[in-house]
């Protein structure tokens, strides 16, 4: 060994390094990052929002941006890297590396989307692309009704064709479109923040509210109907100073809702996080929007800094987070994570989030429709909220109804309404020349039922013993057009896409059951051991769900699979 | 409510298959199973200390009635009546899975980095050794990295690599990128390893439980584990004063790897050296043949030795023939000049053993107290200050005590670099939210932890704590409690210290007043403050003054004697405590016995048996400079190199060629060798037995995992024939034998024994008795001083010894490298040490690379009145501009042919952190630019 590796001292037969170990901070580049990020200590926990500060101005972040953020921050490369690699929306342009074209044009490749024809417009758009933008593949935009939709930088473009794509790349529409929308004025002069105000003044008591909402039966429409009132009531009981977030990440494939709400009403969204935080005393609110719904985040810049004028969050403040790329960030816990300015893996559970929850304070997490309906139902009164059910059910529901429907959209109907309802009553029936075969229940991880189980009450628990759920409610119809193996290999590939990565069922299993699935013959056997260990074993919901559309497809659809 | 009522209440009970059983407080599922007998198998989950319970692998799922999915038992903690079942059939099919899963990954056994790996026998252990599933792509092998092998494809994602680098050694470089299947483990930004800022600690070797991380000695070419470890001997890492335990493991009578122990002030951590640095003793370049300097060959101080062939100097003798010339010679110059005309360096790399023989040796044989040894270019100023302010020259708590203090103040010292494993400990003490005050002109790695970071003038120590001092006392924040109980003479220093306030040290130290203000509060108002230091304290002709105002803070504040609170001079060479405490230096026996007290020195002349030198001995530089004036005549140099470690090295050599007869006993042909007539072959760290104390005061046992080769001999047995020669009958067999007198005459390791640290392999001293554990913070209620009191000792401005000036502008201060032990002697023939620092360089601020015409990576001289050296630039911003650091371990360019020998005039310690200095292109590279 000494031959070949003899080492005498001085002998130099390698030459030191002429800097301290590993990549060095460039001045020019720790100035950029001081002029943008502006003097005095950087948070850790607004990481992400300075990477979006980065990334929207120099288009890319590049290795020199990084490192310097890193030192301006006082974090370890390392730490800057692992948590601008996980968001899909930041690119990471490495010394030597060509960054990519300034303009990005995503096309959706959501289940409803490739039912549209995404997978044609993508190839043909990417047969198009120049030096002066790019065509990349993304999730689902959360526009699912005006399928396919193509993003060229914040501009959605909804029926998307190459044609109206490359129009929008040439005139440069590059900016999020905002529709109109009830503003401040329009929301106050109609009775708004009235109740905020009530709470605020005393006229309202904290135990009055949480009655409301437990005799309403309002339920977290986040997907995992968890009662809000009883929530309130726990993380009452923890100690302060305690949290508030608001998950502003809906990204489950065929869930519009949220979207729907927050860019027609957002205030009523607003006051309701309001009075939800008021019923907890919280001292802070975040707001973690998806980095998919640019419009939106032009109205909360818009319209918060209003709210905080009229002296509505005397008491606490408000803080609006921009996501990144990453459906995970929908869960909550991975949510906390990602508004901490980590990658967005979710937490084990217990602790719950109400006791441990963002910056370890006890945090009261609520979905957006969620909090949307607190204002009419103090308004309205619980019983008419209770009072709305078929089918035995309680309450409304806002079912974004998606794919081969005549009308998509988000229908707005009693709890307990059926697919055959939704069908017929809501959305006009079946589009032109398609045939009824089946429907997602719950978006891509609340599996798949056959048009023969079409009758069933859509709500939360109605829909476990046939292996689904509704979760966000999001309906995605498919017909006698549409291949199961494809559907599901879809929903398989969204899920490897998306998976955090953390635990082995998940990382591994999507990666494993996609590979499986390409294959002409489906091994059941093997697929079943694999479904069952993913839903068994994964730490979260998405790991624990992503099997759903595998055993639907055996369960139900075993016709189309030979 | 009682503690012991408090720990019943936390107990929990639960049912584990079918078996009432109970959880202690914070146990988990997977603890208490295994604690009942059933083990269950794991991947991501480290059964060790410091490692975290992440529970991402998912290979210990287990069944809790009413719960709808499995739980990960390794991070699971029970609650009150939870039924667990651990063999259901939903449960164990998981497990399975998930390894079939991982397995399908992986490489071949045949060909496994690590084909015992832990997660090959959890595979057999669950009884999956072959997968079903498509295989994904192969990430391609990193080896970039001189001591590291990295092969992604058999990694399992379990971050326990990203856990050892963030979360235990708190080294920041391993992260865990992208996500999903793509998900990565990732040096940096995805760099390889070999140029990320990894400081190869290889922690992530140890912890990877597949062999995707590991030590590129244990695999071939093509990345196959091929090394078979057939024995393994528990010792300790040779290098820093740590003490960091470790294991060998050895295949055919060679040394391939180490692994960390568990040891207490380890962990199982440890650093680049000890994990790396261990291939030295296999060196070509070993001594294995007594060598006498050939006839007529004259001592040129200036002339360098070609260390693999020392034939053109010497001659090869036989053992009989050296030793009889050693000791010959030095017995004559004994009996023709008188015992002063002789001194003895030993060595704090040596045993505690060994260290009390070699002063035994002088004292009794050589009958003079001329013994020293490189402590004194370290610590002596922290030891003078102690010694004369609380009476102790040893720390007053482990450094591991930083888990409890709230405020951590560190000070003229770089623990990262130069006590790696002990800095891991402050970094977790930071992590777990202690506050942090680094207070040193260079940056360093510890600056990104430290709350506060002052980079004061280099130099200007004693303004800047005294106006800390200053600030205590003004505003009332000092604890007067504690004052009065414990402490003396504070009038004097509230009376001396009124000058010295923020506004008027600020423009001296640099730092603005607010900020020694803020720093100062900080400190006072902790619950439990420590302070740490170095060499940056010590190395000034005002060291003693700098530590002398670190116990007066200390004091102030009573920060001392509590958990969480203390001094501790971060202690430099693996036994430089030892060799301190057993007596191998010039003015103390054992225990710091004065060698001046007529009462102690009649004791052990009774104890030895021999009449002893009532003087005290002279200092290391003292004797450096008696020998160049031809007062001493005759040395004996156990282990240590000053021809490369003291200061004015150019007069250090021409001191050692004047002797008439000088003996190096080593094992290599050193600096100082060069000049020998006589060189002794020894024995290296591995190939010897003996004890150690370590900066903790925790005295530990390294064990021998080697016979020395060729015919180099144990030192013990060395010392011995010296001895025999010089007229002394002893007859030491066995290190034991040396442990249990020196425990005779050291009052405070009477508890220990031999066979103690044999079963136990560490003790804390002080300790009286031999069924108890040792004390490990001292001084809750007084101090081993006359009065019981510690003593502030108020102290004033003294400046620097040479200050810059037109001609030599800048200051030139030197260190350690993080690769390089003290003069690199074993270091630089280490292979992966040397590959990965394998040059002299010199630090320069980027500011003073472009003043001087510099360029990193180009060539520089380096002058000062003493002498120039010329080495590498390398671009460092934690330098100062106006700041030369220059690492003194290159014998090519050696930084102490340019340092001053000014003395602090208490300890005698050298100026090596300051002297004036200036830089230029080399003379070659100006003549070409003409």
């Amino acid at each position: 060994m000494e031959s070949k590796r003899r080492v005498t001292p001085g002998s130099g037969r390698r030459k030191a390094v002429p800097h301290l170990k590993g990549r060095q901070v460039v001045p020019k580049a720790l100035a950029e990052i001081g002029e943008l990020l502006g003097a005095g200590p950087l948070r850790r926990d607004l990481l992400l929002e300075y990477l979006h500060l980065i990334h929207d101005k120099y288009h890319c972040l590049r290795a020199a941006h990084l490192a310097a953020l890193a030192e301006a921050m006082r974090l370890s490369q390392t730490e800057v890297y692992e948590v601008a690699s996980f968001y899909a929306h930041f690119d990471i342009v490495m010394e030597g590396e060509t960054p990519p074209p300034p303009l990005t044009v995503r096309v959706c490749d959501g289940l409803p989307c490739e039912m549209m024809g995404a997978q044609d417009l993508h190839e043909t758009l990417r047969g198009r692309a120049n030096g002066a933008f790019r065509v990349v593949r993304a999730p689902c935009m959360g526009r699912c009704h005006r399928a396919p939709v193509a993003e060229v930088g914040h501009y959605h473009v909804d029926h998307a064709t190459a044609d109206l794509v490359e129009g929008a790349v040439d005139d440069e529409k590059t900016e999020p479109d905002v529709p109109p929308y009830i503003d401040f004025e329009a929301y106050v002069a109609d009775g708004g923040y009235e109740l905020l105000r009530e709470c605020l003044d005393g006229k309202r008591t904290r135990d009055e509210l949480i009655s409301i909402m437990e005799t309403a039966d309002l339920r977290g429409l986040g997907g995992a109907g968890f009662p809000v009132g009883l929530k309130w009531k726990f993380v009452r009981k923890e100690p302060k100073p305690r949290l508030m977030t608001l998950n502003a990440d809906e990204g489950e494939p065929g869930t519009i809702k949220d979207g729907y709400y927050m860019e027609t009403d957002p205030h009523r969204v607003l006051e309701g996080m309001l009075v939800a935080a008021w019923v907890v005393e919280a001292t802070d609110a975040y707001i973690y929007l998806r980095d998919e719904y640019p419009g939106i985040r032009e109205i909360l810049l818009t319209e918060t800094p209003k709210i905080e004028q009229a002296g509505l969050t005397a008491t606490i403040k408000v803080h609006l987070r921009r996501g990144a790329g990453a459906y995970i960030c929908g869960e909550e816990s991975a949510m906390i994570e990602s508004i901490e300015g980590k990658r967005g893996l979710p937490r084990h559970r217990p602790p719950y989030v109400s006791t441990v929850g963002l910056f370890g304070r006890p945090t009261l997490n609520q979905n957006v429709e969620t909090v949307y309906w607190v204002r009419e139902i103090v308004e309205r009164g619980a019983e008419w909220f209770a009072g709305q059910g078929r089918n035995g059910r309680k309450g409304l529901r806002s079912y974004s109804v998606t794919g081969r429907v005549k009308d998509p959209g988000v229908k707005v109907a009693p709890a307990g309404t059926t697919m055959n309802e939704l069908l017929e009553d809501y959305c006009g029936g079946m589009a032109e020349g398609h045939a009824f075969k089946g429907y997602l229940p719950g978006g891509a991880s609340g599996g798949i039922l056959p048009a023969s189980m079409a009758d069933i009450p859509l709500d939360f628990g109605t829909l476990e013993e046939y292996g689904c759920f509704i979760g966000s409610a999001a309906i995605i119809v498919i017909s006698d057009k549409d291949d199961i193996r494809n559907v599901v290999l879809n929903l398989l590939r969204f899920f490897e896409d998306e998976s955090c990565g953390q635990c082995t069922p998940c990382r591994v299993g999507t990666e494993k059951a996609v590979k499986l699935l390409e294959r002409p013959a489906w091994d059941e056997p093997l697929l079943e051991e694999l479904c069952a260990a993913m839903a068994d074993a994964s730490i979260c919901g998405l790991g624990q769900a992503a099997p759903n559309p595998i055993l639907s497809a055996f369960k139900y659809f075993r016709g189309e699979l030979a | 409510m009682s503690p012991e009522a408090t720990a019943r209440a936390e107990i929990v009970p639960f049912t584990l298959d079918g078996n009432e059983v109970e959880a202690k407080p914070g146990e988990t599922i997977w603890q208490v199973a295994k604690r009942e007998g059933t083990y269950l198998p794991h991947l991501c989950y480290a059964d060790q200390p410091g490692y975290r319970d992440d529970g991402n692998c998912r290979a210990c799922m287990v069944e809790i009635e009413g719960e709808r999915v499995l739980a990960a038992s390794c991070i699971r903690r029970p609650t009150a009546g939870m039924k667990v079942t651990t063999e259901s059939e939903r449960a164990k099919a998981s497990r399975k899975m998930v390894m079939e899963l991982l397995l399908a990954d992986q490489p071949a056994r045949e060909s496994a980095h690590d084909p015992r790996s832990h997660f090959w026998n959890m595979a057999d252990y669950v009884g999956v050794t072959t997968s079903r599933l498509p295989r994904r792509e192969a990430p391609a092998p990193d080896t970039s990295h001189t001591a590291m092998a990295v092969n992604l494809d058999a990694c399992i994602h379990c971050t326990l690599c990203v856990r050892a680098c963030r979360e235990v050694q708190v080294n920041d470089v391993i992260g865990m990128a992208w996500r999903g299947a793509g998900s990565k483990i990732v040096f940096d930004f995805d760099d390889p390893m070999g140029e990320s800022t990894c400081v190869a600690c290889g922690e992530c070797v140890q912890a990877c439980p597949t062999g995707a991380l590991m030590p590129a000695t244990m695999v071939d070419d093509e990345g196959v584990g091929s090394i078979e470890i057939d024995r393994t001997v528990d010792s300790l890492c040779p290098y820093c004063g740590v003490g960091c335990q470790l294991t060998f493991n050895i295949q055919n009578d060679r040394l391939v790897s180490v692994t960390g122990r568990d040891g207490p002030a380890n962990r199982n951590r440890l650093c680049v050296k000890g994990r790396f640095g261990f291939d030295y003793i296999h060196h070509p370049e070993r001594l294995t043949k007594p060598l006498i300097r050939k006839e007529g060959v004259p001592k040129d101080p200036q002339e360098r030795l070609d260390p693999a062939n020392p034939y053109t100097h010497f001659r090869e003798a036989t053992w009989e023939e050296a030793l009889d010339f050693a000791g010959g010679g030095l017995r004559r110059i004994r009996d023709r000049h008188g015992p002063q005309a002789l001194a003895g360096f030993g060595s704090a790399k040596g045993s505690n053993e060994e260290a009390y023989l070699f002063q035994k040796l002088v004292r009794v044989g050589f009958g003079t107290n001329n013994v020293d040894h490189c402590t004194r270019l370290c610590h002596a100023s922290s030891v003078a200050a102690m010694m004369e302010t609380i009476g102790t020259g040893a720390v007053t708590a482990p450094f591991t005590e930083c888990e409890n203090s709230d405020v951590i103040l560190l000070i003229g010292a770089r623990p990262a670099q130069n006590h790696p494993v002990a800095a891991t400990f402050l970094k977790n003490a930071t992590k777990r939210g202690a506050t942090l005050i680094v207070l040193d002109p260079r940056g360093q790695a510890m600056s990104r932890h430290a709350t506060y970071e002052l980079r004061f003038k280099t130099g200007t120590d004693v303004a800047l704590l005294n106006a800390m001092i200053n600030t205590i006392i003004d505003e009332g924040l000092a604890n007067e409690d504690y004052i009065r109980k414990f402490t003396e003479n504070y009038e004097a220093l509230k009376d001396e210290i009124k000058d010295f306030t923020p506004e008027a040290m600020a423009p001296i130290c640099g730092i603005e007043p607010e900020r020694i203000r803020t720093v100062a509060r900080t400190y006072a108002k902790a619950k439990a403050a420590m302070i740490f230091w170095g060499m940056g304290i010590s190395q000034h002709v005002h060291g003693t003054d700098n530590a002398r105002c670190l116990i007066s803070l200390a004091l102030l504040c009573g920060h001392i004697g509590r958990p969480g609170t203390g001094l501790h001079p971060l202690r430099g060479q693996n036994n430089v405590q030892g060799a301190s405490d057993v007596g191998l230096i010039p003015m103390v026996y054992t225990d710091y016995q004065p060698v001046d007290d007529p009462e102690v020195r009649a004791s052990f002349e009774d104890f030895w048996g021999a009449e002893l030198d009532p003087n005290r001995g002279l200092t290391v530089v003292e004797i450096l400079n008696a020998m160049y004036a031809g007062e001493i005549k005759g040395m004996y140099v156990m282990g240590e190199n000053p021809a490369m470690s003291d200061p004015d090295a150019a007069h250090a050599r021409a001191a050692f060629a004047k002797l008439e007869h000088l003996v190096v006993q080593d094992i290599f042909l050193t600096e100082t060798a060069y000049l020998a007539d006589v060189v002794l072959p020894a024995s290296a760290f591995p190939e010897k037995t003996g004890t150690f104390t370590n900066t903790n005061r925790q005295v530990q046992i390294g064990r021998q995992a080697l016979e020395p080769p060729g015919d180099a001999r144990q030192d013990l047995w060395l010392i011995q024939e010296i001895a025999r020669r010089m007229g002394l009958e002893w007859s030491y067999g066995h290190p034991r034998d040396v442990f249990a007198e020196l425990r005779l005459c050291t009052h405070s390791i009477t508890g220990i024994t031999w066979r103690r640290l044999e079963r136990e392999d560490a003790v804390t001293y002080p300790v009286e008795v031999e069924s108890l554990p040792g004390e490990e913070i001292l001084f809750a209620d007084g101090f081993p001083t006359k009065s019981g009191r510690g003593r502030f000792v108020p102290v004033g401005l003294v400046p620097p010894d040479e200050e810059p000036d037109d001609e030599y502008p800048m200051i030139l201060s030197t260190g350690r490298l993080l690769e390089h032990w003290h003069t690199g002697s074993m270091t630089r023939r280490s292979t992966v040490l040397d590959a990965i620092e394998p040059t002299a360089v010199a630090h320069l601020a980027p500011a003073d690379i472009e003043r001087y015409g510099l360029a990193s990576g180009g060539r520089v001289t380096v002058t000062t009145r003493r002498g120039s050296v010329e080495l590498t630039v390398r671009q460092d911003r934690q330098v100062p501009p106006g700041v030369i650091f220059l690492p003194f371990c290159y014998s090519e360019a050696p930084a102490n042919m340019l340092t001053n020998p000014a003395l602090d005039p208490v300890a005698k310690i050298p100026e090596l952190k300051y002297c004036a200095a200036r830089i230029e292109p080399p003379a070659s590279a100006r003549a070409a630019a003409h």
